[in-house]
């Protein structure tokens, strides 16, 4: 059989486990092998049929829900220990979960428990017939390079890397059994939980925003990002920044963009000042349009993007945060009633 | 309170990797410690600065990875160890395992490790699990991704923070334990002159290591597929301004 290691968010399975989901059912298909489910649920919800319907969908055969009181609350152990037992008591060929912090948490523990391999971070998976042996791509380097490998294991553990495989409802479904599956758990055995958890507010956030306007070291200190904060206002954007911004306490780390920061994904990637080194690429790379300001033409990333302005970016930006204001009426009250923000009465054709 | 910290020499370069038969191509790149481990070191160094105790780097790698614990000591740790394991790559496995032996030998030589400290994913491997396999060998709970630490002045608990999709998650967990570090955990400072001449002087402990290896093999490494795309040249300097309002508009930014 193949597990898949399926994560709810208030009893629903999320986008990265209708991912998973897929690729173990394929992984099952080679093998002949049924799909089954693991889910724990610490959202404190007990409806279990909107769950069941739609692990039905994916092509799950039997699904096992692990509880234990000790488990209401998030504990990597716990959860990693009782993930064990589970997998130690089904034996399946393969346990295939997303890269998410905790499915990869709990995958490690579980791992390190039984002492199997752990592929991390898996683009494609093949399943040879049968036997123990498996071939994998995964990511590498924070997405800049890909990794051929092999892993051989009586059980073979797979994470998948977010939004590697299109998800797909089974084209067969079969009825579902469910099961809980309650392990022996030991309230003395050395363990870290959640005590407190507190949900961000709304409002734009670095990994959602639309655009982000990034600067970097040629931005030149901190009060050279006052230009870039007007500009991401003035288009419903966030600012973003590179390590040697973070680094120079010019940004907090928050703003950080890229392998070892945020991976962002927006409409468009305003990089000021920034050369494009790969640990910064791989975290813009999602970007659909990426614009480039640098004094360099040479830069990487001005040679990645979809468009470049050449020039000093402490030019640059007020300059078009001047040519925006002058195009759009704004909300703003303008430096003196009637006159453009040039200076002269411009030709706004809204005021 | 005694921390162990452990460090990987990797590549340094910020330029497109160029590849060989042996997966990437090294001979001339500069090689460093990961950001995440940085502040690892950072944060070890303040804890201790605060309750006292020592602080031991711990890598396994080649011998040039002495580098990498000078820096480290440095930055103000107190001692390195480097077990030479060569410079063929190791799985997550065969790595954790040789941690484990080094990391007994030391407990028994020293005493016993408050805490453990790793980055949160190695930056070229990135199996995120060698910190998860060291903590269960050594019968620790290990939190990952953790952007706040905070020891109990009795120094036998820990609450740590880090950040999910959804906001914050604060957990609480008795010493010892381990802990997988990110980036944004401290500002790590540059080494001083002092620190620069102490880690000049500083012997790191070579021990050598038998290595099995582990259930994963890596094949071979290539590049990702990118789309090729020409650049649009929209202009030179504030001239460029309207070309670029131009895009914002067609893009609807605006
Ligand atoms: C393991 C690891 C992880 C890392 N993680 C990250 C990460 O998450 N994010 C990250 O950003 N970096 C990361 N780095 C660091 C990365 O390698 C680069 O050092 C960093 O991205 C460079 O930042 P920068 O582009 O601002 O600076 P530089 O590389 O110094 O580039 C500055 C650019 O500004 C241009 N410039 C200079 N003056 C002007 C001006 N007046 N107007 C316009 N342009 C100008 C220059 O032509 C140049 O292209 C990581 C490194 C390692 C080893
Ligand atoms: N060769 C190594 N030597 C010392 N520590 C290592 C080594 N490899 C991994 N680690 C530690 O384990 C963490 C996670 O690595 P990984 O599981 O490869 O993502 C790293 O950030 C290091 O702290």
């Amino acid at each position: 059989m193949v597990l898949a290691f399926v994560d709810l968010d208030a009893g629903s399975l999320t986008p990265s486990a209708t991912e998973t989901l897929t690729l173990a059912r394929e992984l099952a298909s080679t093998r002949g092998e049924p799909l089954r489910a693991m889910t724990f649920d610490d959202s404190g919800r007990h409806d279990d049929a909107p769950t069941a319907a739609e692990l039905t969908t994916y092509g799950v055969v039997r699904w096992f829900r692990v509880a234990h009181p000790l488990l209401d609350a998030y504990s990597p152990e716990l959860w990693g220990a009782a993930s064990a037992q589970l997998v130690r008591t089904l034996a399946p060929s393969a346990v295939v979960a997303s890269a998410g912090d905790r499915t990869t948490e709990v995958m490690a523990q579980t791992a390190a428990r039984l002492d199997l391999p752990l592929a991390a971070n898996c683009t494609t998976i093949t399943a040879t017939a049968s036997g123990d042996e498996w071939r994998l791509t995964r990511v590498r380097n924070g997405g800049m390079l890909l990794e051929d490998a092999e892993l051989v294991a009586s059980t073979a553990l797979f994470t998948v890397a977010a939004g590697a495989i299109e998800p797909a409802p089974a084209s067969v479904v079969g009825d579902l059994t469910t099961e809980t599956f309650s392990p022996v758990l030991d309230d003395t055995l050395p363990h870290a939980r959640v005590i407190e958890r507190t949900t961000r507010g709304d409002g734009v956030t670095l990994a959602s925003a639309r655009v982000v306007v990034s600067g970097g070291r040629g931005v030149g200190g901190a009060d050279g990002f006052a230009p870039l904060e007007e500009l991401a206002e003035l288009v419903g954007g966030a600012v973003g920044c590179s390590r040697v911004a973070t680094n120079n306490g010019w940004r907090p780390h928050r703003d950080q963009v890229g392998q070892t920061g945020t991976k962002v994904n927006p409409d468009l990637y305003i990089a000021c000042g920034i050369s494009g080194a790969t640990q910064h690429w791989v975290g813009c790379m999602g970007a659909k349009h990426i614009l480039a300001i640098n004094t360099d033409p040479d830069a990487p990333l001005v040679s990645r993007a979809t468009y470049a302005v050449i020039g000093d970016v402490g030019e640059v930006v007020p300059a078009v945060v001047a040519e925006i204001r002058r195009r759009t009426p704004s909300p703003l009250p303008l430096p003196a009633p009637g006159v453009g923000a040039d200076g002269h009465d411009g030709d706004r054709p809204d005021l | 309170m005694r921390i162990l910290v452990c460090v990987k020499r990797v590549p340094a370069s910020g330029g497109a990797p160029q590849l060989n038969a042996d997966g990437l191509d090294v001979r001339h790149l500069a090689f460093t410690v990961s950001p995440h481990e940085e502040c690892a070191i950072e944060e070890a160094v303040r804890l201790v600065a605060e309750h006292g105790g020592s602080v031991t780097v711990l890598t396994v790698g080649p011998v040039e990875a002495d580098e990498q614990l000078r820096y480290a000591i440095s930055m103000g740790a107190d001692d390195g160890v480097l077990v030479d394991t060569g410079t063929g790559e190791l799985d997550p496995q065969a790595t954790a395992a040789v941690i484990v032996d080094a990391v007994g030998d030391l407990e028994t030589a020293a005493g016993p490790f408050d805490l453990m400290f790793f980055g949160n994913e190695s930056p070229d491997a990135g199996h995120y699990q060698v910190g998860v396999r060291v903590a269960v060998a050594t019968g620790r709970p290990m939190v990952g991704g953790v952007k706040g630490i905070e020891v109990d002045p009795g120094l036998s608990r820990v609450r740590l923070r880090r950040d999910v999709p959804a906001g914050v998650e604060v957990y609480e967990t008795p010493l010892p334990a381990a802990v997988a570090v990110k980036e944004g955990l401290n500002l790590p400072r540059y080494p001083s002159m002092r620190g620069r001449l102490r880690a000049r002087k500083a012997s790191a402990t070579v021990v050598r290591a038998a290595v099995s290896a582990g259930g994963l093999r890596k094949v071979r490494l290539r590049l990702p597929e990118e789309k090729q795309s020409e650049t649009v040249l929209l202009g030179h300097g504030a001239a460029a301004a309207p070309a670029v309002v131009d895009v914002l508009q067609e893009l609807e930014v605006l």
